[in-house]
C-alpha cells in the first residue's frame, strides 16, 4: 500500500493541509506528528481531504487529533457523505472530558505480616477441613488422589535415583579425600549413610518434590482459580479445600517416605561404587554402615519427610488457591509455590533439629 | 461480478470420526455483511476458524481476498481481524495495551498516536472510560466489546466477529449493529458475523447461511426475509418464527 502524503500550504494567512493517498493506520505513521505540530498554530486551518483515497477509523483519528490540537474552527474540504457520517460518529463517541478509570494497583505487594498472616490463615482452614473431613468424604475423589501419588511419587523415581546416586558419589569423593590424611577412609562409609538418613535423604527427597510437584499444585489449582472453576465449585456446594487441597496433600505426604528410601539407598550404592574404586570391598562397606546407623536414623528421617510432604502439598495449594487473575498470576503462584516450599522445609528441618537434640535422638 | 471476498468451497470437518458439517459452498462479496447461524454446537465457531486459517478443513478450500487460506494464511491474516467467541483479550494487560499491541506490532506509529487510536477505538464500543483495566477486572459483556475493539485496531477490511453481541443488553447490541452498519457505510469492510438474535440478524445481515447439527451442514443460504417467507426447511422455519412452545406469562 502506498503511503500517504501531506502537503503543508500557507495561503492568505491562513494554513491548509492537504492529505493524498489512503489515510489508513499502516499510511500514516509518517505524518502523525507534523500535522499535529502543524495544528497547534493558532492560525486558520484547513483541511483539504479531496484527494485521500479512504480514510478509516484511524485515519479518522488523526483528523480528530488535529482538531483538538487547533482551538479554533477547522474548514473541512472534500469529504464525502460518508466520512463525514463517520468522523460525526467517532467525534460522538470520544468522551467529553469524562473520568478515565484509574488502573487498580492490581500487583499489590502484600507486606510480609499480611503474607505470613495469610499463611497461618491457611494452614488453620486446611486443620479444620481435615477435622470436618468424616462428613464430607463424598467430595473426595480416589481416582484423583491415586492420578496425584502417580504423578508426584512413580514419575519421579528416574530423577530421584539419579540424584540419591550422583549424592552418595560426591559425598564419599569429597569426604575421602581428607580422611584419607588420617588413614580413615573406611569411615566415609559411616559418615555417608548418616548424613543420608538422618539430613540428606529427606531434605534432597523435599526439594524434588517442590520443584516437581508443588509447583504443579500451584499452576493447576491458580488456573483453576483464574478460569473461575474454582468460584463454579464453591457455588454448587463443593468445599475446594475438601476436593481439592486434601487429596494433594495426601498424596505428598504418601510418597514422600518413598522417595526418601529412594534417595537414600541410591546415595548409599553411590557410595558403595567409590569405596570399591577406592578399593574396600563391599562386605568391608557394609559392615562398617550397620555398626555406625541403627533403625531409628532412617525412622527418623522418614518422619520428617513425611512432615516435609505435607508442608509442601499445603504451600503449593495455598499458592494456587490464592493466585489472583490472569496467566500471570498462575506462574508467580508456581514461583512461591517453589520458594515457600523450600525455605519451610529448611526452616522445619532446623527445627528439628533441635528437637530430637533436646529429646536424644 | 467482482471477486468475492471470501469463497467457501465444499468444506467439511470431521474431527476423528465425528463429522461436525460437510459441503458447505458460499460467497461472500466485498462490502457484505454475512452472518452465520446454526444451533449451539452446528460448527460456526469451527467454520470461523478455517477461514482464519486456524483449522484447516478435511475437505474442500476457503479463498480469502484471492488466497487460499491454506497455503498463504500469512497474507489472509494480514487483512483480517478476528473477534472470538470468548473474546480472548491477554490477560497481563489493560484493555488498551491489548489495543495498541497490533498497532505497535504492524505500524510505525509513534506512542502517542498509537493511544489516539486505540482511545478511539475504545470509544467506538463504548468503554472509553475503562482503558486503565484488567481484563480479569471487567464484566463479560465489556470484554466482548474490547475484544471487537482489538479486532477494529488496524481497521481490517474483513472482520471476522463470533458472537459479538451474546450477554449484551439490547441498547449496547443495537449501538453494536449500528456500528457494523457504519463502518461497513464507510470503509466498505466485510463483516462474517455469529450470531443467533434475530433483531440483529435482520437489522444487520445482507445474506445469511444457516448449519445444523443434524444435517451435518447447511440448511439455508440467501437473505433471511425471504428466508423467513419461503424457506421449506422446517428446522429454518422455527429459527426465524421463533414461536415459543412455552406460553409467555401473563398471555
Ligand atoms: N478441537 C476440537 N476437537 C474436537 N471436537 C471439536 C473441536 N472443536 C470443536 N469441536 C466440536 O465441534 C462442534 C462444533 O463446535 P463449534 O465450537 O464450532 O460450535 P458452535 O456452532 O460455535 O457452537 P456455539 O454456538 O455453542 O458457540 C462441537 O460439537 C465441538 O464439540
Ligand atoms: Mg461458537
Amino acid at each position: 500500500m502506498n503511503a500517504a502524503q501531506l502537503e503543508i500550504r500557507t495561503e492568505g494567512g491562513g494554513t491548509i493541509l492537504c492529505f493524498t493517498g489512503p489515510l489508513t493506520a499502516r499510511a500514516i505513521a509518517p505524518l502523525w506528528s507534523r500535522a499535529l505540530a502543524t495544528a497547534k498554530a493558532p492560525t486558520p486551518l484547513t483541511l483539504d481531504l479531496a484527494q485521500a483515497e479512504m480514510i478509516d477509523t484511524s485515519g479518522a483519528a488523526l483528523l480528530l487529533a488535529i482538531e483538538r490540537a487547533h482551538d479554533h474552527t477547522i474548514t473541512w474540504h472534500g469529504l464525502t457523505d460518508a466520512q463525514t457520517k463517520l468522523l460525526t460518529q467517532l467525534r460522538a463517541a470520544l468522551p467529553q472530558g469524562a473520568p478515565i478509570m484509574p488502573a487498580p494497583a492490581t500487583i499489590v505487594r502484600r507486606s510480609l505480616w499480611r503474607t505470613l498472616l495469610i499463611r497461618v490463615g491457611f494452614f488453620g482452614e486446611t486443620i479444620l477441613a481435615t477435622l470436618a473431613l468424616p462428613r464430607k468424604l463424598r467430595f473426595l475423589r480416589g481416582a484423583e488422589f491415586f492420578r496425584l501419588a502417580d504423578r508426584a511419587g512413580t514419575q519421579a523415581v528416574p530423577l530421584v535415583a539419579m540424584m540419591g546416586f550422583l549424592i552418595g558419589m560426591i559425598l564419599a569423593f569429597q569426604s575421602a579425600i581428607p580422611m584419607r590424611q588420617f588413614g580413615a577412609e573406611i569411615y566415609v562409609a559411616a559418615l555417608v549413610a548418616i548424613s543420608l538418613f538422618r539430613e540428606l535423604g529427606p531434605l534432597l527427597a523435599a526439594v524434588i518434590l517442590a520443584g516437581r510437584t508443588g509447583s504443579a499444585f500451584a499452576a493447576e489449582l491458580g488456573t483453576m482459580r483464574v478460569n473461575e472453576e474454582v468460584d463454579a465449585l464453591v457455588t454448587m456446594g463443593v468445599d475446594p479445600e475438601t476436593m481439592l487441597v486434601i487429596p494433594r496433600m495426601a498424596a505428598a505426604m504418601l510418597v514422600m517416605p518413598a522417595l526418601t528410601l529412594g534417595i537414600d539407598i541410591a546415595g548409599l550404592l553411590g557410595m558403595g561404587f567409590v569405596m570399591m574404586i577406592l578399593g574396600f570391598p563391599p562386605d568391608a562397606v557394609i559392615g562398617q554402615v550397620q555398626m555406625a546407623t541403627s533403625p531409628h536414623d532412617l525412622l527418623l528421617g522418614l518422619f520428617k519427610s513425611l512432615v516435609f510432604g505435607a508442608a509442601i502439598g499445603l504451600i503449593g495449594c495455598r499458592a494456587g488457591l490464592t493466585a489472583g487473575g490472569g496467566p500471570r498470576a498462575v506462574g508467580e503462584a508456581a514461583t512461591s509455590a517453589v520458594v515457600g516450599g523450600i525455605v519451610a522445609i529448611i526452616l522445619l528441618d532446623g527445627l528439628f533439629a533441635v528437637i530430637f537434640y533436646r529429646l536424644g535422638l | 461480478m467482482s471477486a468475492p471476498a471470501i469463497s467457501v468451497e465444499g468444506v467439511g470437518q470431521t474431527f476423528g470420526k465425528r463429522v461436525i458439517f460437510q459441503n458447505v459452498s458460499f460467497d461472500i462479496a466485498v462490502g457484505e455483511i454475512f452472518v452465520v447461524l446454526g444451533g449451539s454446537g452446528c460448527g460456526k465457531s469451527t467454520l470461523l476458524k478455517q477461514m482464519i486459517g486456524l483449522l484447516s478443513p478435511t475437505a474442500g478450500q476457503i479463498t480469502v481476498l484471492g488466497h487460499d487460506v491454506a497455503r498463504e494464511t500469512d497474507a489472509v491474516r494480514r487483512s483480517i481481524g478476528v473477534m472470538f467467541q470468548s473474546g480472548a483479550l491477554f490477560g497481563s494487560m489493560t484493555l488498551i495495551d491489548n489495543i495498541m499491541l497490533p498497532l505497535a506490532l504492524f505500524t510505525d506509529l509513534p506512542l502517542a498516536a498509537r493511544q489516539d487510536i486505540a482511545r478511539l477505538k475504545l470509544a467506538l464500543v463504548g468503554l472509553a472510560d475503562a482503558e486503565n483495566l484488567l481484563p480479569s477486572e471487567i464484566s463479560g459483556g465489556m470484554a466482548k466489546r474490547a475484544a471487537i475493539a482489538r479486532a477494529l485496531a488496524l481497521d481490517p477490511p474483513l472482520l471476522f466477529l463470533d458472537e459479538p453481541s451474546a450477554g449484551l443488553d439490547p441498547i449496547t447490541g443495537a449501538g453494536l449493529d449500528r456500528l457494523i452498519l457504519d463502518l461497513r457505510a464507510a470503509l466498505d469492510c466485510t463483516f462474517v458475523v455469529i450470531t443467533h438474535e434475530l433483531q440483529s440478524i435482520f437489522a444487520i445481515a445482507d445474506r445469511c447461511v444457516m448449519l445444523d447439527r443434524e444435517a451435518q451442514g447447511m440448511i439455508a443460504l440467501g437473505v433471511p426475509a425471504e428466508l423467513r417467507r419461503s424457506s421449506d426447511n422446517a428446522t429454518v422455519q422455527a429459527f426465524f418464527n421463533r414461536q415459543p412452545t412455552v406460553q409467555p406469562r401473563g398471555a
